[in-house]
């Protein structure tokens, strides 16, 4: 088949010109993130390499073990990203890590349990990664959404509190906010899909020269279970989260 | 009996004392005014009674038993405060006096919500206003009533009628007067001079503790 898609060093090496259009209006613009942009280049170059050796190894070797061992550093990863995002906000680690696994965790077995997807590293390592690299969206919007709510509507929280609200009560609003933040990107794709953006999976595929109705079917079960894992993931972490912005005698901190 | 007794209560956040060392019997019944400048601790003093905020040292005994021997979300509903600048949360007046309705799993019957309204000289079609669209004084009124649905034993008064004009002062001290005939305790802050001569029992806060502490 040669449609497959198959980029030459030489034009890889050519298409490093779309950085400098970036750095040439980071400069122009006086934006200060040339930094940030080198660093960031740098990084997707590095990690990529790497992530592509590793993935060949894993992909060829199929164990179990591995895939899992995969599986659990994409996860761990994650949740350190969405705790960076929780500010002050106590035990958000754990929280994340809780959320993400869960959420990924439950998405997998639903997938490969209905034979959606194979137990093999070339699916399950790729579906991972994008479940909880949503999750980690998904639960770092919800977090920040809490520390602006918890801070903005104080006031109203401490007139909850004081008419004698149970906690649940007394962040009602706020724990609703904060799960809605957390699945709007994704519902907003949802709505879009197809239409703005064509996912990188499906268009990965058709690239690859698979049949498009078969991209597209996959790309809707990617799109089910891209909301179910992070309206779960959202879940866990607001609602193991609203509590700790309280103390132990119910007052706010 | 005393509703509140405070042993050494000092409330300290940071170095500086805002309450400090304050011993004080609170008798079941009274109707207590204290006066105090703007920044002496009557706010941060009301919270502390409301078990909103616990004294750093000392201890707050409520009706003979230490404040920690209560659940904090039961005392609340027994001990009451009504915040100087009451937060609206609902978007219609309805939403908002519903409040203490929902947190008990029970729904608000409409008349009552209505007569509670007259009650303080507002029109009974409020309740589906918009809760943007009142004013100061109606606001506060609507915030007290939300108070008042399941009587407390206290009520907790911080400056409720600040900045309101002369007639819902009036409504206001007619209302709290009714509560306190009802048995219900009050104690009330303020930094309004005005409003002292009608105290009945007033005390002073002065850099974080009471002038005189001598109560009927
Ligand atoms: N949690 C807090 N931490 C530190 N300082 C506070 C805190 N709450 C209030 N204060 C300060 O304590 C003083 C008393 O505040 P407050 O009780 O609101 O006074 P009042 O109600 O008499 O105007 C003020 O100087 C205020 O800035
Ligand atoms: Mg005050």
């Amino acid at each position: 088949m040669n449609s497959q898609l198959i980029v030459s060093p030489l034009a890889l090496l050519l298409a490093l010109i779309l950085v400098v259009i970036a750095l040439a209006i980071n400069l122009k613009e006086a934006l200060g993130m040339t930094q940030d942009l080198i660093v960031g280049v740098v990084r997707a170059v590095i990690q990529l390499t790497v992530v592509g050796f590793v993935l060949t190894y894993i992909i060829k070797v199929n164990t179990v073990w591995l895939t899992l061992a995969m599986v659990a550093i994409i996860i761990f990863n994650a949740a350190w990203n969405a705790k960076k995002r929780a500010g002050t906000i106590p035990d958000a680690f754990v929280t994340s890590l809780l959320a993400v696994t869960t959420a990924t965790g439950l998405t997998l077995i639903m997938l490969v349990s209905v034979r959606a997807i194979r137990f093999i590293p070339a699916q399950i390592v790729p579906i991972s990664g994008m479940i909880a690299s949503n999750v980690m969206v998904a639960t770092g919007l919800a977090y920040r959404s809490l520390n602006t709510e918890f801070t903005d509507l104080r006031p109203q929280v401490l007139e909850r509190l004081a008419l004698g609200a149970n906690l649940k009560q007394a962040s009602q609003k706020l724990i609703v906010n904060a799960i809605k933040t957390g699945m709007a990107p994704t519902i907003d794709s949802a709505k879009t899909v197809g239409l703005v953006s064509l996912p990188g999976m499906m268009s990965g595929l058709i690239f690859a020269g698979i049949d498009p109705t078969k991209a597209i079917m996959y790309q809707i079960m990617v799109t089910f279970m891209l909301l179910g894992a992070t309206s779960l993931g959202s879940f866990i972490a607001v609602y193991r989260s609203y509590p700790r912005f309280y103390n132990d005698q119910k007052q706010l901190r | 009996m005393n509703a509140f007794e405070l042993h050494h209560m000092t409330f300290a956040p940071t170095k500086t004392a805002i309450l400090n060392d304050i011993n004080l019997d609170i008798p079941w019944g009274i109707d207590l005014t204290i006066a105090g400048h703007s920044g002496s601790g009557k706010s941060t003093l009301l919270r502390l009674l409301a078990t909103l905020l616990t004294p750093t040292s000392g201890t707050i005994l409520y009706n003979g038993k230490p404040q920690s021997d209560y659940d904090p979300i039961l005392y609340r509903r027994e001990v009451s405060y009504c915040a100087q600048q009451p937060a609206l949360f609902g978007a219609t007046v309805a939403d908002d006096l519903r409040f203490p309705f929902t947190i008990r799993n029970t729904e608000m019957p409409r008349e009552q919500a209505e007569a509670a309204l007259e009650s303080v000289d507002l029109a009974k079609t409020m309740l589906d206003a918009p809760t943007q669209n009142l004013s100061g004084g109606e606001r506060q009124r609507v915030a007290l009533l939300r108070h008042l649905f399941f009587p407390p034993k206290v009520l907790l008064l911080d400056e409720v009628t600040t900045g309101l004009d002369p007639d819902t002062k009036a409504v206001i001290h007619n209302l709290l007067d009714r509560q306190n005939k009802k048995g219900i305790t009050l104690v009330s802050v303020t930094h309004d001079e005005s409003e002292l001569h009608m105290a009945k029992n007033l005390m002073t806060l002065v850099d974080g503790q009471f002038e005189e502490v001598t109560l009927a």
